[in-house]
């Protein structure tokens, strides 16, 4: 038991509870609450693990921009305040979701500890700094990364065009 | 440090997702579902990254790639929710049946406009 190890169980307890949490709580509110505590301990775990640069994109693109999204949406769509009755399934259907859920996180963990549980991580300092990344991000990855823009400008199109007025009311073949 | 512990947490969240997706009404509280899987995903990349040391940085760079993604998908995915609350009033998933096989359809409320 290293310092690491010490560490990270403290942030991954809290990402795991609040991330149970955000899918659980019957307020919705609540529940884009608890996605920030979930995300933000995630970039915690990423900083545990020595990837700082990810853990900064982390918390300004989730718990800035698409944790404000849900927000949004939840704000846009009139999300009641309080408990709602109407946010779950019913029974039958939360306990099937209840058993997939439970059986895809048994199976992720059997296979992966049984593969590579024993595995040792040294997180190399050199490895953290920002400069290395930016050279592979900058250098072996361009193509993908130029790609990358491609993709959110045609989402930035989709996303206007969906929010028109009147798509799909048959008037927009104008 | 153990990898174990990443290789948990990366578990325990993508079942909470799966069970977030699964088990919602609201359009948009499945979206925190899927965000949930997508950072067990993420968590896995960096966690494989500390451990081999890839020389080209592949799985932060991929997390990097990730987060982009998933912001492009609740950008689209906000439009079609407040699409659908445009259309139906409401934005919850047991009603919208419009693409669904007749046979699965079930009596709802009120009927789509």
């Amino acid at each position: 038991m290293t310092a690491r190890d010490v560490l990270f169980a403290l942030v991954g307890v809290l990402a795991a509870a609040s991330g149970i949490l955000a899918v659980t709580s019957r307020q919705v509110v609540h529940a884009a609450l608890w996605l920030v505590t979930a995300l933000g301990a995630v970039a915690g775990c990423y900083l545990v693990l020595g990837a700082e640069v990810v853990a900064l994109v982390q918390v300004l693109v989730y718990v800035g921009a698409v944790v404000v999204l849900v927000l949004f949406a939840l704000m846009l769509t009139r999300a009641p305040i309080g408990r709602a009755p109407d946010v779950d399934a019913p029974w039958p259907q939360r306990l099937a979701a209840a058993v997939a859920g439970a059986a895809t996180a048994g199976l992720l963990a059997v296979v992966l500890v049984e593969a590579v549980g024993g595995r040792l991580v040294q997180v190399d300092p050199e490895r953290s700094r920002a400069q290395p990344l930016a050279r592979s991000l900058f250098g072996s990855w361009v193509l993908p990364f130029e790609l990358l823009s491609l993709l959110l400008l045609a989402a930035l199109v989709a996303a206007l065009v969906l929010s028109r007025d009147g798509f799909g009311s048959g008037e927009e073949d104008d | 440090m153990h990898l174990t512990g990443p290789l948990l947490l990366s578990a325990v969240l993508a079942g909470a997702g799966v069970y977030g997706v699964l088990a919602r009404r609201n359009a948009v509280l499945v979206l925190i579902g899927v965000e949930l899987i997508l950072n067990a995903a993420n968590l896995l990349l960096v966690a494989f990254d500390a451990a081999y040391r890839d020389a080209l940085h592949s799985g932060q760079v991929l997390t990097l790639f990730v987060v982009t993604v998933a912001a492009a998908e609740v950008g689209v995915a906000l439009a079609v929710v407040l699409l659908l609350f445009r259309r139906r009033g409401d934005v919850d998933l047991r009603g919208a049946r419009d693409l669904a096989e007749a046979r699965d359809v079930v009596p709802t409320s009120e009927p789509v406009p």
